[in-house]
């Protein structure tokens, strides 16, 4: 499957990276040797194997639907780094 | 040859009163000053390690006052946790990974964390945000990677131990590298809460120590169920110091598979491990030769899967909650989209891509859910040889420590080197690296795999070997 700049720049847009113009090249170059390298398991059959997503044989288990955790929202948001009132500040997102 | 004093030597010391816990942080201090070429830590916590001396003195925890480093991915309540990232520079956590509340517990004394890879991200340690680190055999070569840091200082016999994790090598590979021994076990064995996550369904916590005998009473602390982590498996812990000496060695199978002797491993290396192989044949060990047939898909299968995990966990770091943030953004897009770029060095936001694109819309048949079936062929290889053979064995990496720089104008030959390391964590398998001879100077690693859960037998085989060798006491001279 082959890539061009396009695409990684889709790439890009999606996973909120940004590239400069000159690490473009460079970088989609990287990812068509990774992808062709990938490639590679195609050749693989695998008719009627069910993936495996998990190396455990066991259904995860779940917790009792308890809250458990204190309000610790103070020490929490010690490490953001911008809080105003208890509350996350961010680039205003409506005009 | 420098003897190196392993970990269970020093604490007998201890216990007999010859030594005590400030004599030997003083002398690890000191180590650390010796060796700060090596640029193996992130950040010091050598004041914080005197103070907690006070508490474990006296106290009768099965490491009380031991010194070690955390990899820095581990969280530390009030010290600075980085990944080695730019992300996480200033990143101070408010709890504890489990590991680190047991080690506590245990009375050890953290006095540091120890640099890695990127986000774990890596196998020379040359991603890291605070530069790489050097091997202590050779200051021009790479310690190996992820926990570069890790292995380069117990090496030098800075620390007697090292949390280390694994997500494709990461423990295995840099022990060999430095000529220690590290053990990565089965997934879910050890907690991962307060761990930071690469790839959820393959990594895996575990230590780096001199020998496997100090690895079995690290991870006898570290191991045990913990209901923070959804993976962390409810299953006793056996006493694996006490398991060591249980061992018959000509009860004991080893499967060696054909395909861990390919063309890319270095002559010498598969000398070093064959050499290793007959000396466990002399013992009584009984040697099978196997096939794992889909070996040669691991490297592509991984290079699929844990992006693909990584760009959905790296998804956090947002600059909104913590981590870094841009300067000045104009809007929520902005911000989100340079402070990744600014907080992510090359190596992780080439990983991000590659998993973004795997998971992406008219690709997720192709890749993703390919690769998912190709692991499911790797897991089996390893069950069917498990019937047959107690444990697997076969050279840690392909050669030994590269040259810095070395492999870095190319990830391809970087990722290539992970090639007998990865299908292990794609088969959530517990493995070991243990020293077993040098070439040109350079420490060889011999790689144990065992079926889940059976670290006591993977430990107790290391043990076996290492009663019979002193590859293990080897230590680097100190540089002038």
């Amino acid at each position: 499957m082959s890539l061009d700049s396009n695409h990684v720049r889709q790439l890009c847009r999606l996973a909120r990276l940004a590239l400069g113009p000159e690490q473009e090249p460079a970088l989609t170059a990287e990812l068509q040797r990774i992808l062709a390298m990938v490639d590679a398991l195609t050749s693989v059959p695998t008719d009627g194997v069910e993936p495996l997503a998990h190396p455990q044989a066991m259904v995860l288990r779940l917790r009792p639907d308890e809250v458990t955790e204190a309000d610790r929202r103070e020490a929490l948001q010690a490490s953001a780094p911008a809080v105003a009132a208890g509350y996350y500040l961010v680039p205003k997102v409506i005009e | 040859m420098n003897a190196a004093p392993t970990l269970s030597e020093r604490l007998a010391a201890l216990r007999r009163g010859d030594y005590r816990p400030a004599d030997w942080l003083a002398e690890c201090r000191a180590a650390a000053e010796r060796w700060s070429v090596l640029n193996a830590w992130i950040s010091a916590a050598w004041a914080q390690a005197e103070r907690r001396l006070v508490d474990v003195q006296g106290g009768g925890g099965a490491l009380a006052g031991v010194p070690y480093a955390h990899k820095d991915l581990f969280c530390t309540a009030g010290l600075r946790t980085t990944c080695a990232s730019r992300m996480l520079a200033e990143f101070v956590p408010t709890y504890s990974a489990h590991i680190h509340e047991r080690l506590e517990a245990a009375g050890a004394l953290c006095v540091g964390k120890a640099n890695m890879d990127e986000f774990a991200m890596g196998s020379s340690n040359e991603s890291s945000h605070f530069g790489a680190v050097r091997n202590p055999w050779d200051l021009e070569r790479v310690p190996g990677g992820s926990s570069g840091g890790s292995a380069a200082l117990v090496a030098a016999g800075v620390v007697p131990f090292a949390t280390a994790s694994d997500t494709g090598g990461s423990i295995r590979q840099p022990a060999a590298f430095c000529g220690v021994t590290g053990i990565k076990p089965t997934y879910g064995r050890v907690s991962r809460h307060g761990m930071v996550a690469y790839a959820s369904s393959l990594d895996q916590a575990g230590v780096i120590a001199r020998s496997a005998a100090d690895c079995a009473l690290v991870l006898g602390v570290m191991a045990g169920f913990d209901p923070r982590d959804a993976t962390s498996v409810d299953r006793p812990v056996e006493d694996y110091v006490a398991a060591l000496t249980d061992l018959e060695p000509r009860r004991l199978r080893i499967g060696v598979p054909r395909q861990y002797f390919g063309p890319g491993v270095d002559p010498a290396v598969a000398a070093a491990v064959q050499s290793a192989l007959d000396l466990l044949v002399a013992r009584g060990v009984q040697r099978i030769d196997i096939d794992l047939p889909h070996t040669e898909s691991a490297i592509p299968c991984y290079y699929v899967l844990a992006p693909a995990e990584a760009s959905s966990n790296l998804a956090r770091y947002d600059g909104v909650r913590y981590g870094h943030r841009c300067a000045a953004p104009t809007d929520l897009e902005d911000l989100y989209t340079r402070s990744r770029s600014e907080g992510f060095g090359r190596e992780v936001q080439r990983r991000i891509l590659v998993g973004t694109y795997v998971l992406s819309a008219g690709y997720y048949d192709a890749y993703y859910r390919k690769a998912q079936q190709v692991r499911r062929l790797i897991a089996g290889d390893f069950a069917r040889a498990f019937e047959a053979v107690d444990l697997i064995a076969g050279p840690t990496a392909p050669t030994v420590a590269f040259r810095l720089g070395e492999k870095q104008a190319d990830p391809l030959q970087l990722y290539a080197a992970d090639v007998n390391t990865v299908a292990v964590n794609l088969a959530g398998l517990p493995a070991i690296s243990v020293p077993c001879g040098f070439v040109a100077g350079l420490p060889v690693g011999l790689q144990l795999i065992a079926p889940p859960f059976a670290e006591a037998r993977l430990l107790a085989a290391a043990h076996l070997y290492q009663s019979l060798t002193d590859w293990h006491r080897h230590a680097p001279a100190v540089p002038t």
